[in-house]
């Protein structure tokens, strides 16, 4: 299936143009007018223009998406290019970045947009008590300085060469630094499109800003009305009876139906996300590498992504990083299913046989309990003796989640392979759900982080993601896509985002009405 | 006249206690469910420092009673507070927004729910009375047999149901109205009432059976008294019969289902609310149920059980009034 194959493997190989087009249908020319409706899930009644507290598609699509923008962003091609910043560059040792600002660009409410609203911005995830999930990537900067009224120098406490790709992250965007609670309040920014009203949790309307920097690159439509839609069945009927014209999330049970329907259309990428099943190295069997490899050899994996994801999506290897990152390994050894190979591995480890506890709960992610029964299925004739609990929803992952020895759960992945293994994977890391200590995992990962030269750091992840395959205590068997319904009446670019949904988050800025 | 104030007062005061009653078991049993609003909010990004740290700041870390107390004084003074999820909001920014309190964020949504329920009744409530007067006037006939067996399979069935078969035959099939209903302030009342109008079909159909049922009973449960023979003696054709003479005297059991079916489509909206994205107090209901949003959740609950107690007061007094005998006690 193509998802299982990387974009960027594919742009390589020129193969893209044909394969990429999602729809097969002729692509058409862009053109300025329209409004888009979008029928979003991921909405709440505490939404607000606090990209601190972004963690869900409505606001991303509309924040992110529409009405802010960052200093970078990542192109459709997971390219790095500059959005609020023109340029970039780094002393060697990765640890000093200058960027150099976009000139002439205003605020909805006329301000221009200058170097103190990049230092004001990036201060907000420093707050004492602040819960930004970003601020793991502002901490580091130990000084802000402004060179210029266009031009900002950050130092770093140690060197990070995707320090530029982490500035496109959704939650650091840009507000005027004169007045950062009113542009909080009301939804301010440098954005093609400027708020018109917003009912959290409800509906949401834009319109297009008159002159805009990316006039003739992007943004497309007039205006934009994004309707919050969290029950799954509603969204998909508003999207057949043409109420909406694009939704995300689409239900795989009603996939033929949609599928049927010739006005409508799927838009599916494999990014990074990925589901999982770690287990905690500090507790008995699971301590042993060698009970960890044979867990990781009785799992079908093929067979998950075919009955959990209904097809939606690519076997994994048991690493985080996803066809959306960089320095993805895509030629790593596959660990497959393999009884035989089970088998002996137990009895190396000295056992003869292996009975264990996995705790599930749909809250870990949709399927996760069948997910948990077919992992016992297939452990079976492997000797394993998997007892499959569930477990409540609801506190699933303050109760279970790092608590049970073994459980199921998720990852929606990171744009760079370095925060991704930070966060999930690094020794001593909050949310290192297994508790896994590597050595060589732990230098590679301080190395690749301040190395610049790009072959040597795709060594180097590539050693970490073949290390997390091999010795790692996180079973990962299966990468779920994104699946969005549109209406054919858009048009789309050739090669769509596969960062996150709706083309990365930017279906607003980057699609059009055809 | 004076029975009835009194009788008033009574249900008023004894009303007050059930709220006090509802807010307690409501208080309690949102916190016997597993997680509380901070691991709800931070959900896999619970980490023990910021589940900790949220708890302090909303006072989730006080003993039960003590923030029961709090509540009911603050409650008790008008006061519903601020949702958890402003509050934890307020915090980001350093502000708390004077106008983020419960009854602000309660107040359009429960507007939108009466709006619902408004349509709904002007639709059900003539349906069914008038489907019940003509069912037992032609009580046995073809057409009271088709009324029973329509309006039984319509409550039979789970709302959800209901609610999609209107969706499939009114806006996929025929496309006359649409499957969305979110309305938002600003909208022109037409467009208001077009886009409430499925949501309110699915209601009328789930309690028309009810209220139609009730009428018919009601009613046939007359026509074998000896002043109904008598009408029917001196010449009178039986829909005045029914009208004149049977229909006064049956109001009583009627208001008290239509009370009771409004109370219904106040607090009973969830499902639908969801179905057709309704911006009513259901959906808020749901969301913040599943956030452990106490503040909120009492909030909705006072309404809903005040809701109830109002509309069955109302029902009373009306049955009363319709009453001579109990109007005038000797």
């Amino acid at each position: 299936m193509l998802p299982q194959i990387s974009r960027r493997g594919l742009l390589r190989s020129g193969a893209a143009a044909g394969l990429l087009s999602v729809t097969g249908l002729p692509l058409r020319a862009q053109s300025r007018g329209g409004t888009l409706r979008l029928g979003l899930a991921g909405a709440n009644t505490s939404d607000s223009w606090d990209g601190r507290t972004h963690s869900d598609t409505y606001m991303i699509v509309t924040a992110y998406g529409a009405v802010f923008d960052c200093l970078t962003e990542i192109a459709a091609n997971g390219e790095l290019v500059g959005e609020l910043a023109t340029s970039w560059e780094s002393t060697p040792d990765a640890k000093t970045w200058t960027f150099d600002l976009r000139e002439g660009v205003t605020f909805h409410n006329g301000q221009p947009f200058t170097a103190d609203d990049v230092i004001a911005s990036l201060k907000l995830h420093l707050d004492e008590d602040a819960k930004s999930a970003a601020r793991p990537i502002v901490a580091p900067i130990t000084e802000m300085k402004k060179l210029g009224d266009h031009q900002v120098q950050f130092t770093l406490e140690a060197g990070n060469a995707d320090f530029p790709f982490l500035m496109s992250d959704y939650h650091l965007l840009m507000y005027p630094h004169q007045n950062v609670e009113e542009a909080i309040a009301q939804g301010i920014g440098t954005g093609l499109y400027k708020v018109e009203s917003f009912d959290p949790g409800v509906r949401t309307l834009l319109s297009r800003v008159d002159g805009h920097y990316k006039d003739g690159k992007a943004g497309w439509f007039d205006q934009i009305e994004v309707i919050a839609i969290n029950d799954g069945s509603a969204r998909m009927t508003a999207l057949m009876t043409g109420q909406v014209d694009a939704v995300n999330n689409v239900e795989f049970q009603v996939e033929p139906l949609l599928k049927a329907n010739p006005q409508l259309a799927l838009n599916e990428v494999t990014g990074n996300q990925h589901y999982t099943f770690p287990m905690l190295t500090d507790l008995s069997p699971m301590d042993n590498v060698t009970v960890r490899r044979a867990l990781k050899h009785a799992v079908r994996r093929e067979e998950m992504v075919e009955k959990i994801l209904m097809g939606h999506g690519a076997v994994a290897n048991d690493h985080p990083i996803g066809p959306a990152n960089q320095y993805y390994h895509a030629d790593l050894e596959q660990n497959d299913y393999d009884p035989e190979k089970a088998k002996a591995l137990l009895k190396e480890a000295g056992l003869d046989g292996l009975s264990i506890d996995l705790s599930v709960s749909e809250a870990a992610f949709a399927g996760a309990i069948d997910a948990g029964l077919l992992y016992q299925a297939s452990a079976r004739d492997c000797g394993i003796d998997i007892n499959v609990v569930q477990e409540p929803a609801d506190g699933y992952w303050s109760n279970v989640w790092i608590k049970k020895p073994w459980c199921a759960s998720y990852w929606s992945g990171r744009v760079t392979e370095d925060w991704m293994f930070t966060l999930g994977y690094e020794t001593g890391a909050a949310w290192n759900d297994t508790h896994w200590e590597n050595e060589r995992f732990q230098t590679l990962l301080k190395e690749a982080r301040a190395e610049l030269d790009s072959d040597k750091r795709r060594d180097m992840y590539h050693e970490m993601q073949a290390l997390c395959s091999k010795e790692g205590a996180t079973a990962i068997p299966m990468y779920a896509n994104f699946v969005d319904g549109y209406n054919i009446k858009l048009g789309h670019p050739e090669v769509v985002g596969n960062v996150f949904d709706l083309d990365s988050n930017r279906i607003c800025e980057r699609w059009w009405m055809a | 006249m004076g029975s009835v104030i009194r009788i008033v007062l009574q249900r008023l005061a004894l009303g007050l206690l059930t709220l006090l009653i509802v807010s307690a078991v409501i208080f309690g049993a949102v916190n016997l469910l597993p997680g509380d609003f901070a691991q709800a909010v931070l959900g896999q990004s619970a980490t023990p420092e910021a589940v900790a740290a949220i708890r302090t700041q909303l006072g989730l870390d006080q003993p039960l009673p003590v923030r029961y107390a709090q509540w009911l004084w603050d409650a008790a003074r008008g006061d519903l507070g601020v949702s958890f999820a402003q509050a934890n909001f307020a915090s980001f920014t350093g502000r708390v927004d004077p106008s983020a309190t419960v009854l602000a964020q309660i107040g359009p949504r429960f507007a939108n729910t009466m709006f619902l329920a408004g349509v709904t009744a002007a639709i059900a409530v003539p349906l069914a009375v008038g489907l019940g007067i003509l069912a037992a006037l032609w009580r046995d006939t073809a057409f009271d047999k088709g009324a029973n067996i329509a309006t039984l399979s319509s409550i039979s069935s789970p709302e959800f149901f209901v609610a999609y078969i209107l969706i499939l035959l009114f806006a996929v099939v025929n496309p006359v109205l649409p499957s969305l209903s979110n309305i938002f302030p600003g909208m022109s009342f037409g467009e208001r009432l077009e886009k409430t109008l499925l949501p309110a079909l699915t209601l009328t159909l789930v309690v028309t059976a009810h209220m139609m049922r009730m009428t018919r009973a009601a009613i046939l449960n007359l026509m074998a008294q000896p002043y109904i023979e008598m009408a029917r003696l001196k010449g009178m054709r039986p829909l005045r019969v029914i009208w004149r003479h049977a229909l006064p005297n049956a109001l009583a059991p009627i208001v008290n289902v239509v009370a009771l079916n409004l109370a219904y489509l106040v607090t009973g909206v969830v499902v639908v609310e969801v179905v057709f994205v309704y911006p009513g107090i259901g959906q808020l209901f749901v969301d913040s149920v599943k956030l452990r949003d106490i503040p909120v959740v009492q909030a909705c609950c006072l309404i809903f059980a005040a809701a109830y107690i109002l509309l069955n007061l109302t029902a009373d007094i009306l049955s009363i009034i319709s009453n001579p005998r109990l109007r005038h006690p000797k």
